[in-house]
């Protein structure tokens, strides 16, 4: 339980009624020892919460209670609760609840002279003795009114009646009518002021909600705003939405949405886990589908996720998302998956979000898809919707479960316009979008925003086949964004005009390559004229040389032959002449 | 006293009571004692040798209180004859009383 209103002081003990989310509004409880009001019109739920206060606090607190009764018997008041799961014959037989019918028939009646409601003390005392009772409930005491034309005696007598109820202890719950111009038709609230609860039944647009509103609780610090309740088969449920403060844990674990080139957009990982994510986008264009892989993905992972569907019925949507290639169904069989459909008429908004409230805390899921969000918005306007969405949102938070909202954009604005509302309540915003050109439809996805994490500026083509889903990256031509067959076009075209450049490279490279080889002959022939020229040169003065030695060899020959006795080192110099 | 003995007075028919009443009281407060003279006087001008009384006092057996669906006092219970009719008050209103009794009241009859 939240500790939002500590307690003020040690002497105001409160009693714990067990009634999720009413506890948490009145900071624990009811004003122990003393007598609380609940008053509303006829049918606004004041029974169930009377009997469930009393049955949780014999079940759960230890705390016997006397159950009163003016209106309903004993036996159609079982059988009513019996709805709740609370078997009331089984309690009374284990003394722990003590059932009265106080029945009064203005017609077996007759008045004369004074009297007072001793007889009525007397029973109940009796009642709560018998049990050793610490809670009473008097449902509704206003019926004494109808039955007794005196009604100075009356009131003086309920005064008395609780005064002595304080006195002896009772944590009790008084109901009452409400009245025209006071809280209660006979002024209750006059006698009981130390805690008055008020519940509606208010119909707008055709939808019923239910709410509940402290008016006074003395002494303590409560809840002031109304909550939305709903009667469940678990008995009152009471969303204390706004009353959740911002103080969420945020993860930096990410999980991955289960189409890779979008967690390639989302800085290639996914979202962080606990975050919100909304997927706006025109009919049609893939947002459940998205929202089904996600879920789908978190199944993969062994985690469980729910899918509250307010457009197609559970196995409408098991089919058609089999035509995109997610199979769900071996997940709900398992036990994994939750899939909720319902009218988003049938309850008023809030209404419907007490409902997840209450689906998802007993299922636990780590992932929630609503799909889409736009019809629960259908008719409230938007100032209503964002403060409740806002509790569904920091709800889901608080209990770090990733949600996904698909909200259907309305034509005429432009998308980023439509869902300003609640967008500033998403972590993650990604924008599906149609796009007409050349003929066809194609599907555009885009990351709008992408709180705590680098994310992909870029524009991809979405699509989806029995295949699955996928991204395509997409083609600018001109000021247009292709898509589709016209992207599939500009694919060709390019594929075209590179390998024709291919062409005119490889010409390009032939060329140059001929051009070398002409070159290279003709280096070769200048090499070969080189060659031939030094071979002659060497030739010539190898020629030379010979002539020279020939003539050495002869003139020395001769001088020998003349002189005979010429010293070597005479011939040595001639020889060297 | 817990059930205070009959009052009956069968001077000439000992046949059974016509009349069966309860007066419920809780304690011996101003309010019973008056509603109780009251009955007496009642009864005895009205219904003489024809009537029954029966005076509970709950607060010795208040479990007694739930089978009448009382819840004021002094309540007086017409348990015969049928249809059960309840008057609550000290009875001070005679007229009221024999209309709530569905009694012709003698003078008028006789």
């Amino acid at each position: 339980m939240d500790k939002q209103a500590p307690p003020i002081s040690a002497t105001l003990l409160k009693s714990p009624t067990g009634i999720t989310g009413l506890d948490e509004i009145t900071g624990g409880g009811l004003p122990s020892g003393r007598p609380t009001l609940v008053c509303g019109s006829a049918g606004c739920g004041k029974t169930m919460l009377a009997i469930e206060f009393l049955v949780r606090g014999a079940t759960q607190f230890g705390e016997p209670g006397v159950f009163m009764m003016f209106e309903e018997n004993a036996q159609e008041l079982t059988d009513n609760v019996r709805s709740l799961g609370f078997d009331l014959d089984e309690l009374v037989g284990q003394k722990k609840i003590v059932l009265d019918h106080v029945h009064i028939e203005r017609s077996e009646i007759e008045e004369t002279g004074e009297y007072d409601l001793e007889g009525l003390f007397i029973r109940l005392g009796h009642a709560i003795d018998s049990i050793g009772a610490k809670r009473v409930v008097l449902d509704t005491v206003e019926a004494l009114f109808a039955g007794l034309p005196n009604h100075a005696i009356l009131r003086a007598e309920l005064r008395r009646l609780f005064r002595w109820l304080k006195d002896r202890g009772m944590t009790a719950v008084i109901t009452g009518e409400k009245g025209e111009a006071s809280i209660t038709r006979y002024g209750l609230e006059e006698y009981v002021a130390d805690c008055v609860i008020t519940l509606d039944h208010r119909v707008a647009e055709q939808i019923c909600t239910r709410r509940l509103r402290v008016v006074k609780y003395r002494g303590t610090a409560h809840g002031t705003n109304e909550y939305p309740f709903i009667i469940g088969k678990r008995g009152l449920s009471v969303l204390p939405i706004t009353s959740i403060q911002l103080d969420h844990k945020a993860s930096s674990d990410r999980i991955p949405t289960g189409i890779a080139r979008l967690d390639d957009m989302l800085g290639g990982k996914g979202v962080y886990r606990g975050s919100s994510v909304l997927i706006s986008g025109a009919p049609g264009t893939g947002k459940s589908s998205i929202g089904a892989k996600f879920a789908d993905t978190a199944c993969r992972r062994g985690e469980r996720a729910i899918l509250f569907a307010y457009e197609e019925s559970p196995e409408q949507l098991l089919r058609n998302m089999r035509s995109v290639g997610i199979d769900l169904a071996p997940w709900v069989k398992k036990g994994l998956l939750q899939i909720h459909s319902s009218r988003p008429t049938m309850h008023g908004l809030e209404q419907h979000l007490v409902m997840m409230h209450d689906t998802v805390l007993a299922f636990q899921p780590s992932v929630v898809v609503v799909d889409p969000i736009s019809n629960l918005t259908l008719d409230d306007t938007e100032a209503e919707v964002k403060p409740t969405l806002m509790r569904l949102i920091d709800f889901l938070k608080k209990l770090q479960i990733t949600s996904v909202f698909t909200s259907l954009t309305t034509g005429g604005n432009a998308p980023e316009d439509s869902q300003i509302g609640v967008s500033s309540l998403m972590d993650t915003w990604l924008l599906l979008r149609n796009v007409e050109f050349n003929g066809e439809r194609n599907r555009l996805i885009s990351v709008l925003k992408s709180r705590g994490m680098a994310h992909s500026n870029q524009v991809r083509e979405f699509l989806m086949s029995d295949a699955g889903i996928d991204l395509r990256d997409v083609y600018l031509g001109g000021d247009r964004v292709l898509t589709g067959t016209a992207r599939v076009a500009q694919e060709t075209q390019e594929r075209a005009a590179a390998e024709l450049r291919q062409e005119d490279h490889a010409r390009k490279l032939r060329q140059l390559a001929a051009k070398r080889k002409a070159l290279d002959a003709q280096i070769a022939a200048l090499v070969a004229e080189g060659e031939a020229e030094e071979a002659e040169v060497n030739f010539a003065i190898a020629q030379e040389t010979m002539q020279t030695n020939t003539t050495q060899q002869n003139s020395d020959a001769m001088g020998h032959l003349r002189g005979g006795n010429t010293t070597e080192g005479n011939s040595l110099t001639k020889g060297k002449r | 006293m817990n059930t205070q003995a009959t009052q009956t007075k069968q001077p000439e028919t000992p046949t059974a009571p016509s009349f069966e009443l309860r007066l419920y009281v809780a304690g011996q407060t101003a309010k019973s004692l008056t509603a109780f003279a009251n009955l007496k006087r009642i009864c005895e001008t009205h219904l003489a040798g024809q009537y029954r009384i029966e005076v509970i006092d709950l607060t010795k057996t208040p479990a007694l209180a739930a089978g009448d669906q009382i819840f004021a006092v002094p309540t007086l219970v017409r348990r015969l004859p049928e249809p059960i009719k309840k008057i609550i008050g000290d009875l001070s209103n005679e007229e009221r009383v024999l209309v709530g009794l569905d009694v012709q009241p003698v003078g008028e009859t006789a």
